[in-house]
């Protein structure tokens, strides 16, 4: 297989990508190509490095050997070309990551009044009208402890969609959510993926995947197993890895 | 579309591993990094020398044949005194030959060996704390042992009864006098405690009230303005003939303002027991007798472990207040010590020597109280 | 029959119950108190104890070294209640501030990923929290005493400072006319900052553009009193202390024992406050910092508009509590003579005038005024910082 993909649509490239931590090697030469408007989900047993794997694209996590482009721009150490690409790639977080003291409004408007120099009354028209899309605009003047885990996580979705970005990196977003609110975050995604989002989620849910996704990976020590479309994916696995892990997570 | 080929785990660049990586990623990694560790490696060198020098390396250890457990040891021909013990260094054979001083004041010396099971004691009264962890009435068997040290050791060391002789209060002093002090403090204060906080919870609006103003009162003032309190003031609410001790001043002073502390901590117990809890052992029928005892402070209390021993600790800390009213203890003993004609002028060693003896004690007994806090943080977590 | 009946039936009755406790509880306090207070006008005639305030009118008869306002062994024994209060707040605040700063630096330093720096931080907490605060006092009073050198052999520094056995040796900044002029621009400093950021958070709000105002703020502040000053031809002479045969003179000088207890008193209140300001930090969820990472702030923004906001709550209560603690403990200044509040009111004029009920009472009260104080502070400030919803 080629382990360089140099097509010219791809928003993300990731070539050779090898990570360490310490004496354990995290992530195995990773090779990745994403196109704009893709939806990619990440699967595999716990460990496997898929967080790993999207943390480094918005540079949460440094990298030892290899290199990531995102929309052509080259991830280093340079702190201006970090912020560069932080501000076209936005991350839902698994606990949300809501700032407690700010109100929900505050939440969206911080980064684009401080990172991307709008005005006040612009980030917060912008921000009412996201809120909105995810269905909270009434929650707008609490605050994060004051709403139930789903809609703090669609808070999160509508607080990354502010800086407009071309990307959205999804890290296991309704892991931490009582059953009964998973639906709520998981329609917003699904409209966000019909409304052409280039997407990277880490998930295991697996009906999600089957619905919206271009693409879906799996990962298992640090390294790509395979690779397929949703129906090749679920129906015709093809290691044996795969087949174990579809075994365990589709019987429950 | 695509199966990859497996690649085994590959061996990280050089700068990863081992103590080269060590070093790099906590000590250099950076220009401020750098510079910090050269800061700190030389603030340490300003400091360890000179004080190892003086405390160590240049002191004199010259105490002469030591009579160890039956063994003697000759550290000198013979021991020093104050004229060629040096200046420049420590003199521990001061410190050697005040001794019994610092460990227990003016107590008669034929007597002392009551004051050491009494020393004793204590070591055993952690052993055995140790030791029931696992047995199933634990708190009760702590409970009771807690009670009868303090009763123990102070009929040990004052004597009068029981066929021992009489050692009056006056004579008590050093580290002994803190333990007494110490240890009556808190078993005498713990109980007030529990009523003052049961009383700043209670509905009964007067008991509230004056509950609270008290606690309020007491955690407001110095405690030294208690304690001068207690020895000026107490004296005069009783009648001429009763002849006040002057230690049995401070430990009311002590215990009264260990109460209120004590009381807090036990309050933040109480409200964190469920309201269900009350409300169930309402339902049960019990008067407010049984559901306090049996039900609402043994959790309030277990809850507030940590936090009581961490009280305690600071009484342990406040205990060297006594020597401003008058009272020998170990701190007090550096003053009285140092002031005989023949030893004139070593303050410094007996500072450091109490400091050191109350440091290992406070020391021991925080990271117990850290490690209590540990283990109450991993049982509670759901 | 029926009555007694409904009588006892009224004693079953909780809420009645409850009064008669409380009643009970109330006549056994006030009929101790009766006896107590009894006993006392007992005791105090027969001991021929004076009563009353009148001894604050008396001559005090004793020299106080150190004092704010004027005192001679002449004044009134109230002057001295004055004169310890002053010293005690004079103190108190010189060891707030070194606390703080000390605090704040092995706090942070507590938690530097530099190895060394943190376990040294990590040793100065350990060791300075179990070592009994009296005992540091006296630790340090008594080596200054040791090593501070006759004044004729000061440690000297930029041939301004002097460290001797007599204490700590400054100049004295002295204002002539017109230095009145200089505070005046100060305040016109302060005052026209404030209106700039006002104004630039305006502007950053309208127009999105944000302009620092740290470099303006700076230059304001140190410049505008600066540029008065020169023109009003430098108001402001320091006297510097200079040695005249055995002692020096001039200058302003603290005394060991000030310098001993506030040093004393900042290094141990220090322990606490490092611990309040890293429990802060480290109560910030790891994930906030990536949250703002994520969202393209930088460090520095991420700092200040997302991790000081919410360390500062966890860590300022405590931090408030400590300041309490400290005024209370600079009342240990009784064992080395430093006169403040305890020592010289509550120490020697109880010793001179023996009504220790009075002067007892006086000096426990300004303490319950001072805790009252910082209390409502607290109480404000946490209301003010309180995170909704929690």
């Amino acid at each position: 297989m080629n382990s360089k993909n140099n097509n010219i649509n791809s928003i993300i490239e990731i070539n050779n990508l090898n990570k360490w931590y310490g004496d354990f090697q995290a992530l195995n030469n990773i090779n990745l190509s994403v196109k704009e408007g893709e939806i990619i989900v990440v699967c595999g047993p716990s460990g496997s490095g898929k967080s790993t794997l999207i943390r480094c694209v918005n540079f949460l996590e440094k990298f030892q050997e290899g290199e990531i482009l995102v929309d052509g721009t080259q991830l280093t150490d340079d702190a201006n070309k970090i912020r560069e690409v932080r501000s076209e790639v936005s991350m839902v977080f698994q606990h949300f990551n809501l700032f407690p003291h700010l109100s929900i409004l505050d939440n969206l408007t911080l980064a684009p009044i401080w990172v991307h120099n709008e005005t006040k009354a612009q980030s917060r028209e912008k921000a009412l009208k996201l809120l909105d899309r995810v269905g909270i605009r009434d929650q707008a003047e609490k605050y994060p402890n004051q709403l139930s885990g789903g809609q703090q996580q669609r808070v999160a979705i509508a607080r990354a969609l502010c800086t407009n970005p071309k990307i959205m990196l999804f890290d296991e977003p309704t892991s931490a959510l009582d059953p009964e609110m998973i639906s709520e975050v998981l329609d917003v995604m699904v409209e966000l993926a019909k409304e052409g989002m280039t997407m990277i989620c880490v998930t295991h849910e697996m009906g999600f995947a089957r619905k919206v996704a271009d693409r879906i990976i799996f990962m298992d020590y640090g390294q790509i197993i395979e690779e397929n479309s949703p129906e090749a994916f679920f129906n015709n696995p093809e290691s044996d890895r795969l087949r174990l892990f579809l075994d365990q997570i589709l019987t429950k | 579309m695509a199966t990859y080929e497996q690649n085994s785990p590959k061996k990280p660049p050089i700068t990863q591993i081992g103590v080269v990586r060590w070093l790099r990623h906590n000590l250099f990694s950076s220009w401020i990094n750098t510079a910090l560790t050269l800061l700190a490696v030389y603030m340490l060198y300003i400091v360890l020398p000179p004080l190892l020098d003086w405390m160590i390396i240049s002191a004199n250890f010259n105490f002469g044949t030591v009579d160890i457990l039956g063994y003697k040891i000759e550290f000198s021909e013979v021991m020093a005194t104050n004229d060629n013990c040096g200046r420049a260094a420590a003199c521990w054979p001061y410190i050697y030959e005040k001794i019994y001083m610092f460990t227990y004041g003016f107590y008669p010396r034929e007597e002392s060996w009551r004051p050491d099971i009494v020393f004793w004691l204590t070591f055993g009264l952690f052993v055995a704390i140790k030791l029931v962890s696992n047995y199933k009435h634990k708190n009760l068997v702590i409970l009771v042992l807690l009670v009868l040290y303090p009763i123990a050791s102070f009929v040990l060391i004052s004597g009068g009864s029981f066929g021992l002789v009489l050692v009056e209060t006056h004579q008590w002093g050093g580290l002994m006098l803190t333990l007494v002090i110490a240890s009556v403090g808190i078993a005498v204060s713990f109980p007030i405690g529990v009523l003052l906080a049961l009383g700043r919870q209670s509905e009964l609006k007067a008991i509230n009230f004056i509950s609270t103003i008290f606690i309020e009162f007491i955690r407001a003032v110095p405690l030294i303005t208690i304690l001068f309190m207690a020895s000026f003031v107490l004296p005069l609410f009783f009648t001429e003939s009763m002849d006040f001790d002057k230690l049995l001043r401070a430990l009311i002073g002590i215990a009264l303002f260990q109460a209120a502390y004590f009381a807090e901590v036990i309050r933040g117990g109480l409200q964190a027991i469920p309201k269900g809890q009350y409300e169930a052992a309402d339902a049960l029928g019990l008067n407010y007798f049984k559901k306090n005892a049996l039900i609402i402070l043994p959790q309030a209390l277990k809850i507030s472990i940590p936090n009581i021993v961490g009280s305690s600790i600071s009484l342990f800390k406040d205990t060297t207040l006594v020597l401003i009213i008058g009272l020998m203890d170990m701190l007090a003993m550096v003053n009285m010590t140092s002031n005989d004609p023949y030893w004139l002028g070593r303050e410094t060693e007996g500072f450091v020597f109490v400091t050191m003896v109350m440091w290992v004690i406070l020391y021991t007994m925080s990271s117990y109280s850290k490690k209590l806090e540990k283990r109450f943080n991993t049982e509670h977590t759901n | 029959m029926k009555q007694i009946k409904s009588i006892f039936s009224l004693l079953n009755n909780n809420e009645l119950r409850g009064y008669l406790f409380q009643a009970i509880a109330l006549l056994a306090i006030v009929l101790l108190s009766y006896i107590a207070i009894d006993n006392l006008f007992i005791n105090i005639e027969a001991r021929s104890i004076h009563t009353g305030f009148s001894f604050l009118d008396n001559r005090a008869g004793f020299d106080i070294n150190e004092s704010i306002i004027y005192y001679t062994p002449e004044s009134s024994n109230l002057r001295v209640f004055y004169v310890g209060l002053l010293n005690t707040i004079v103190v108190a605040i010189v060891g707030i501030f070194f606390a703080t700063i000390i605090g704040l630096l092995i706090g942070i330093a507590r938690l530097s990923n530099n190895y060394l720096i943190s376990k040294l931080a990590g040793g100065y907490i350990e060791l300075f929290r179990n070592i009994p605060i009296l005992l540091q006092i006296l630790f340090w009073y008594n080596l200054s005493l040791i090593i501070f050198p006759h004044p004729r052999k000061s440690f000297e520094f930029f041939d301004a400072i002097f460290i001797n056995r007599r204490g700590f040796y400054v100049p004295k900044p002295i204002a002539e006319d017109g230095f009145l002029f200089v505070v005046v621009a100060l305040i016109i400093a302060i005052i026209g900052v404030i209106a700039m950021k006002k104004h630039f958070k305006k502007k950053h709000e309208k127009t999105g553009i944000y302009t620092s105002t740290f470099l303006y703020s700076t230059l304001l502040i140190i410049g505008l009193p600066a540029l008065v000053y020169f023109i009003m031809g430098a108001p402001l002479h320091l006297d510097y202390p200079a040695l005249k045969g055995f002692n020096f003179k001039g200058g302003m000088v603290f005394s060991p024992e000030f310098t001993a207890l506030a040093f004393a008193l900042s290094v141990y209140t220090a322990t606490y406050i490092a611990e309040a300001i890293r429990s802060g930090i480290e109560a910030v969820d790891k994930g906030q910092k990536e949250a703002a990472a994520a969202i393209g702030l930088t460090q520095v923004q991420s700092l200040k508009l997302v991790v000081l906001p919410q360390a500062l709550r966890v860590a300022i209560p405590p931090t408030i509590n400590q300041y309490l603690n400290l005024t209370k403990n600079s009342s240990l200044a009784t064992a080395i003579g430093y006169p403040e509040l305890m020592s010289a009111f509550g120490g020697t004029v109880l010793n001179q005038v023996g009504q220790a009920v009075e002067i007892l009472g006086m000096t426990m009260l300004v303490y319950l005024v001072i805790s009252l104080i910082i209390s409502l502070v607290l109480n404000l400030v946490n209301k003010k910082m309180s995170i909704k919803g929690k």
